[in-house]
């Protein structure tokens, strides 16, 4: 993979709820992203972003900036109403996979990216074992070898530390730390070079989300993921990411190195959001 | 006491012939793509749905008044459903029925297909009470009518994945779901797993009906169909070896088990009575030909 060429690159998408008017269409900075006279909803607004292979690429922004849309476009959970995207790995980089048949987009989230939603319950089925949760991503790549699957699974539930012994049992039992985890082993069941993290943090007590940090710290040093990080906590970002695009109303208002973004904000949304963290 | 119908006073097989044209339309169709889910207007009938509503409307479309029918419920000829469902059809069209495999024309079966091959010429109607194999993955006909236009059968190999994990065995015990023609993932109805092999390039046709779901699909003759099994466990029926009719002496067909609390022995006996009874009088035959 070569490193000056994006991994993953998006060119103006947009996500809108509502057909739009004359008016919310000729204004770039509707308030909260959404049109006062016929109330459409900017979710996402002419975004353009590069992630580079092995980097993480945080997203920071206050509730209903747009971050979690974002994401979700990308792994095809929502239609974009319009914009590009492109993998370098996918048809030489040429084809915009925002636009692909859905069999190739099962494809892509199979072969080429993994998701950790906010939710357990959106990235795991709560009735079956965890064994068959993170089987699910190997069984959509075309494995049929049970054992050989059964073998996998154990590895991976090992390597976010969850003990085999727990295989069989449903993660709706496990603890809220515990789910993620299986989340996580369940995204990077096919090796994918992207990992698209949504909010995985929120909700769980400060020593396991550092426990859960450090597990994705430590898987993108060995498998040289490249990760997209959503968060409304700069804490998280500050840690994790090496890149930092900050989002307000549907757009993205800075973006830059993490430090920089941290030490030196340049957009008033940025600097109230720093100040309030220090 | 009056009688208050009579044949004539209905349609020939009970349907009006705009129906039996509709509902031939949808089994073309369905033989046209083996293994695909055509759905199509199920009519009201004297039975309520869920007691084989699909597999009559299949029959009564396909009959003719010099075809011979025999009706089958869980392999046996005399059971409620079956005596049932052949009276409605004899009321309204005068068929013969018969017992034996070999002489039907058209077979209608519910959780058993017959031990005996079936020929080129015969039809076997089954009864589907839950046609849709990816209803367990899905609930929203939308996404399964989509997951099947895309081949998209995660789901399914998950739920095997999970049963073979959980409980040792990727295997159901009836409804086994199979791969017809490389193509389509289909419910077998609830057949045993025993029977699923004798879907595959057989000589008849093998349609089945939903009433209450209101599908029609079909295995058209010769069609390739494949239990779905893991590369590393491969598919097996139900051991049968070792067991023999306490009726007829048969081995190797698929049995009920009888438990006589009495006692507490147990029996065996041929799930399909009909060739139970096909041996038994060819025993009886040939016992008699030996005394004479």
């Amino acid at each position: 993979m070569n490193k000056k060429f994006p991994v993953m690159e998006g060119k103006h998408i947009t996500v809108r709820f509502g057909d739009g008017c004359d008016y919310c269409r000729s204004q770039t900075d509707l308030k909260k992203g959404r049109c006062p006279i016929c109330h459409t909803i900017w979710a996402v607004r002419d975004v353009n972003f590069q992630l580079y292979p092995g980097e993480i690429l945080g997203i920071v922004g206050e509730s209903g900036s747009g971050k979690s849309t974002l994401l979700r476009t990308l792994y095809f959970d929502q239609p974009a109403t319009s914009g590009e995207a492109f993998l370098s790995l996918y048809e030489d980089g040429k084809t915009n996979f925002l636009e692909v048949s859905s069999q190739q987009k099962r494809y892509l989230r199979n072969h080429l990216m993994g998701m950790v939603y906010q939710n357990p319950m959106l990235g795991l089925r709560m009735k079956l074992s965890s064994g068959a949760n993170v089987a699910e991503k190997l069984i959509a790549a075309g494995n049929r070898n049970a054992d050989s699957m059964i073998e996998r699974c154990k590895e991976l539930l090992q390597h976010v530390e969850i003990p085999t012994e727990r295989l069989k049992e449903q993660p709706r039992v496990f603890s809220g730390g515990m789910q993620q985890r299986v989340q996580i082993s369940k995204a990077i069941a096919n090796n994918p070079p992207i990992l698209l993290l949504d909010e995985v943090t929120t909700g769980l007590d400060l020593s396991v989300q550092a426990k859960v940090l450090d597990l994705i710290r430590s898987i993108q040093k060995e498998l040289g993921i490249a990760m997209m990080v959503v968060s409304h906590d700069l804490a998280v970002i500050r840690m994790m990411s090496d890149r930092t695009m900050v989002m307000l109303g549907g757009r993205v208002v800075e973006e830059g190195l993490t430090d920089q973004i941290l030490e030196d904000p340049l957009h008033a949304y940025t600097q109230t959001l720093v100040s309030s963290l220090l | 006491m009056e009688k208050t119908t009579d044949r004539n006073d209905y349609n020939f097989a009970f349907l009006d012939e705009g129906s039996k044209r509709e509902i031939r339309r949808s089994i073309l169709h369905a033989i046209a793509i083996p293994g695909y889910q055509v759905p199509f207007g199920s009519r009201e009938l004297p039975i309520g749905r869920g007691w084989g509503t699909g597999g009559i409307q299949l029959t009564m479309s396909l009959i003719g008044p010099h075809d011979t029918l025999k009706v089958i419920d869980q392999g046996n000829d005399d059971s409620v459903n079956a005596v049932s469902i052949k009276r409605l059809i004899c009321a309204t069209t005068g068929v013969e029925t018969t017992t034996d495999t070999a002489k039907a024309d058209i077979i209608q079966s519910r959780h058993r297909i017959p031990e005996e091959p079936l020929r080129e010429d015969q039809v076997l109607v089954l009864q589907v009470p839950q046609p849709e194999p990816l209803r367990g993955v899905d609930a929203h006909e939308e996404v399964t009518r989509q997951l099947h236009a895309d081949g998209e059968y995660t789901g399914i190999w998950v739920n095997l994945f999970e049963q073979l994990l959980t409980r040792g065995s990727a295997f159901r015990g009836a409804d086994h779901p199979v791969m017809v023609d490389d193509r389509y993932v289909m419910n077998p109805s609830p057949i045993p797993r025993y029977d699923n092999p004798k879907l595959h390039q057989a000589k008849c046709l093998y349609l089945f009906g939903a009433g209450r779901e209101k599908k029609i699909y079909a295995v058209p003759p010769y069609s390739k169909v494949e239990s779905l099994a893991f590369e590393d466990h491969p598919f097996r029926k139900e051991d049968m070896s070792g067991r023999r009719c306490r009726l007829c002496g048969a081995e190797n067909v698929y049995f009920d088990e009888i438990f006589d609390p009495q006692t507490g022995k147990r029996f065996y006996q041929c799930s399909d009575t009909g060739y139970c009874l096909k041996r038994r009088n060819a025993q009886e035959q040939t016992e008699k030909e030996n005394c004479l």
